[in-house]
């Protein structure tokens, strides 16, 4: 049963998964966390962590760890297997039609115009992130110090485009001595 | 024989070695598959790109597959795939099953307190930057706001947002494709 949810749920991610990597993060967020409840929300931070600073496709990542979450080994092979399938079905069928310019200036289109859209997706998934079990103990005395580490690497990487994998070492030292 | 080995541990060194998501491998598939092994020339493989890149799923999986495909065939493209995600598979194993034994170690615990901001910040801010270079004007700036409205306050399914998100975009984009057809047919 877990394995058929798997299956279904990553095939649709990968049908869905206009945009790269970050634009999976909401799909994948409501399915294992809302929907299936495999992962908490803090759970679901830390995988992103994780996936971020490995190498390799970060949504091939996710999978293999949401996919072992679940399902143990066998999970995490189906979770990236089925995540690739509906790739393999475009390349092997599409492709033809792709190359010619007509198509490939219409989904050029067709990207441009769903962009706004994955913008907020992924603004959404963050925003679900930012709750009292992954900022420590909001409204009490020691919260601040979640809070500062947010908007200081917001602030690092919306203006001056730091390194994520840098961003993420750095906290982890900062709640390594303040913790 | 030897292309389809080939083709397999050219995408598992950039697998294995690159980090930071499918852009930032972009420049080691291009070293690797038109500079060094001359298997595609580089006008093709850049309009290759930008189609892959409009398409749904992994990135890095879909330029896998294509690339295997156009110089080896099916197997080729089976070939490249695998050497693509296997290390990301093994990796991520490996450190999953290590993490899961000892996330409950207070020290784990703490630079994990310090890490899950820094990933919120991490999420927010390209999107915001993705906003900006849409460059919206007040009437598509409704469409971010939407989104995140459906997904965050009312709890739809994203599933279901991007389906409608899908349905809006082929319609901008066949009237952008009659403007510019009606823009070619005017003399």
């Amino acid at each position: 049963m877990i394995y058929l949810q798997l299956l279904w749920v990553f095939i649709k991610i990968g049908v869905l998964g206009f945009g790269g990597g970050y634009a999976m993060l909401s799909l994948i967020q409501h399915e294992v966390v809302d929907h299936y409840a495999w992962m908490t929300t803090t759970e679901f931070a830390d995988m992103v962590a994780i996936s971020q600073m490995t190498p390799g496709p970060i949504s091939i990542n996710m999978a293999t760890y949401v996919g072992y979450t679940a399902g143990g080994f066998g999970g995490s092979l189906l979770a990236s297997f089925a995540l690739c399938l509906p790739s393999i079905v475009m390349v092997y069928f599409v492709i033809r039609l792709m190359t010619s310019k007509k198509t490939g200036a219409f989904m050029s289109n067709l990207l441009k115009g769903l962009k706004p859209a994955i913008a907020g997706l992924i603004f959404a998934a963050g925003l679900s992130m930012m709750n009292a079990q992954n900022f420590v103990q909001i409204g009490k005395g020691e919260n601040n110090i979640s809070i500062v580490i947010c908007v200081l690497a917001f602030v690092a990487s919306y203006f001056f485009k730091a390194n994520p994998i840098l961003l993420i070492v750095l906290s982890g030292v900062v709640g390594y001595f303040v913790y | 024989m030897k292309l389809i080995w080939q083709l397999f541990s050219t995408f598992f060194k950039i697998g294995a070695f690159t980090l930071g998501g499918g852009y930032a491998m972009l420049s080691m598939v291009e070293k690797a598959v038109v500079d060094k092994k001359h298997w595609i020339p580089s006008d093709e493989f850049w309009d290759m790109i930008a189609i892959v890149q409009s398409l749904p799923g992994v990135f890095a999986v879909n330029t896998a597959l294509y690339v295997g495909r156009r110089i080896a065939g099916k197997k080729g493209a089976a070939a490249a795939m695998l050497g693509a995600i296997l290390p990301s598979i093994v990796i991520i194993l490996l450190l999953a099953t290590i993490f899961r034994e000892y996330r409950d170690l207070p020290v784990v615990e703490r630079i994990f307190k310090g890490i899950r901001p820094c990933v919120v910040a991490l999420i927010l801010a390209p999107s915001l930057r993705m906003i900006k270079s849409a460059k919206l004007n007040w009437k598509t700036a409704v469409i971010p706001v939407v989104t995140v409205a459906l997904i965050w306050w009312l709890k739809v399914s994203p599933a279901w947002v991007i389906l409608t998100a899908i349905a809006g975009s082929v319609v901008y984009a066949l009237i952008i494709n009659k403007k510019v057809k009606q823009k070619e047919a005017e003399p």
